[in-house]
């Protein structure tokens, strides 16, 4: 009987399915965090304004070109074959015998990485053209101006395509079941393997993937709601309500 | 009179169009100078080629003694003696109305969290906008966004403020509460330079006028010569249009 199985394979193997999840979101949110840094840096390079003297523009001009080269080699490759490339060729190439852990983190991240700094970069370019206006206006230069007033808006902005960046995460680091770290899919692949019963252990599996994944598309919507604040502003000494024209609205529509 | 900035033979293109022809001015300290003209006469152009916000073509902008478009000029040093002020607003948007003006105060001119927030507060009381401290961009009104971004300008306690067509963008009933802020820094003797379509505003608080045409400045005087006895031809009927 199926039920009996689901049951037995819950209570016999629970640690070996919790360890798997738990390497799945260690590799996920370590690779996506590490990934959303190289997008925004890369970002920020990006949009540097070509400056007037020829030898700073050229030198721009080479880390622009080998920036693209990185962003279309990872976007343009699966992760599972990045992985093979990247862990046996260190492996051949340098002698290298990395830790499996730490280069299913490297994988995720350069790959969320290349993915991110398009992101960033269109989130950057999606910022009102006045507001880098205004800041260089007060004498704040590029970095200045992309830390105190351009990327806090663009993080905001781009909260959404993250999550669905850190979701695709979940999900994609079970390729990395080739280089033989020991995430939910490679430990799911093990428990089938001891009882044959695979529809069971995957199906298990699938419920587990499912939870981490809608779990975490709930607390980035909490966020991205925390950041956005409040629509009404409390005057300070005065309790009078400076309505937005969309609150407005709202209460009519609810009287 | 003590020249702030000296502005000669001035030039900028976009491309293979002239916007700005051999440009020729100056503004004096606590002198307040209004450009007026019609829409692409440049005027915008001029007062954003001043700060640097667009890159002159060709010409020389000379403040305190230097011309501030030699090569190794640090331009960013300059910018904070000029407070601008747009049309558009364009207050920060991530931040709320006392960290508009604090933020560059901090970064920029390295003053203490403490004094930024003072001098921050003394320049929102001028605009009438203390009270806001605390509300974002989004929950203010077009008037008090402005009168928020002037403060902002103040707070760097600049040399020069520019304000480019600050009006504009505003509905009807706020273009006054920020004229009036306007005619109050004017009146303290701040120099300012103000490119505006309010010709009575234009009338009552400049010292000089400048109307500008097809990228070059057609007339120049005080607001008395200008609106009342133009001398040129293109001016009377610039005036003829906008003053009916």
């Amino acid at each position: 009987m199926t039920i009996e199985w689901f049951v037995r394979i819950v209570s016999e193997y629970w640690p070996m399915f919790l360890r798997g999840a738990g390497v799945t979101l260690l590799i996920s949110i370590t690779g996506t965090i590490i990934g959303s840094l190289i997008g925004l840096g890369i970002g920020v390079i990006r949009t540097v304004p070509m400056p007037e003297r020829r030898g700073k523009r050229s030198l721009l001009k080479v880390i622009h070109v080998i920036l693209s080269i990185y962003i279309e080699f990872f976007r343009g490759t699966p992760m599972i074959v990045q992985a093979m490339v990247i862990y046996y060729g260190s492996a051949l190439a340098f002698g290298i015998d990395m830790d499996r852990i730490f280069a299913a983190i490297l994988i995720v991240s350069i790959n969320t990485g290349a993915y991110m700094s398009e992101i960033v970069r269109g989130g950057i370019v999606s910022i009102d053209k006045g507001q880098f206006e205004a800041a260089h206006a007060i004498g704040m230069n590029h970095v200045q101006t992309m830390w105190n007033v351009v990327l806090p808006q663009v993080i905001r902005n781009i909260l959404p395509p993250t999550g669905n960046e850190f979701v695709i995460n979940i999900k994609d680091t079970s390729v990395l079941n080739v280089i033989s770290v020991t995430e939910l899919y490679f430990q799911t692949k093990s428990i089938a393997g001891n009882n044959y019963r695979y529809f069971e252990s995957f199906f298990v599996a699938c419920v587990i993937y499912f939870i981490m994944t809608f779990t975490v598309t709930r607390i980035l919507r909490y966020i991205e709601r925390k950041l956005e604040g409040p629509d009404n502003y409390v005057i300070a000494g005065n309790q009078m309500q400076v309505d937005t024209p969309e609150d407005i609205q709202r209460r009519k529509n609810r009287s | 009179m003590e020249k702030v900035i000296d502005i000669q033979h001035l030039r900028k293109s976009f491309g293979s169009h002239e916007v700005l022809k051999d440009i020729n001015f100056s503004v004096n300290k606590g002198e307040v100078v209004c450009i007026i003209g019609s829409s692409g006469s440049g005027k915008s152009t001029l007062l954003r080629c001043v700060n640097l916000l667009e890159t002159p073509t060709g010409g020389k902008i000379i403040y305190n003694g230097e011309n501030i478009l030699d090569d190794n000029h640090d331009i960013y040093l300059y910018r904070r003696k000029l407070g601008m002020v747009f049309q558009q607003f364009n207050l920060f948007n991530n931040h709320n109305v006392l960290n508009n003006c604090v933020v560059g105060q901090v970064k920029v001119l390295k003053r203490s969290r403490e004094e930024a927030e003072k001098v921050a507060m003394k320049y929102l009381k001028v605009v009438g906008m203390d009270r806001y401290v605390n509300a974002k961009p989004k929950h203010l009104s077009g008037g008090q966004k402005q009168r928020v971004a002037i403060a902002r300008a103040l707070a760097m306690e600049p040399d020069v403020m520019l304000f480019d067509e600050p009006t504009s963008a505003l509905d009807p009933e706020m273009v006054g509460e920020v004229l009036k802020v306007m005619k109050e820094l004017a009146e303290s003797g701040l120099t300012m330079l103000i490119v505006t379509h309010e010709m009575e505003f234009a009338r009552e608080v400049s010292d000089r006028v400048v109307f500008m045409d097809k990228g070059v400045i057609a007339e120049e005087g005080p607001p008395e010569q200008i609106f009342n006895h133009p001398k040129e031809e293109r001016t009377r009927e610039f005036l003829k249009r906008t003053l009916k």
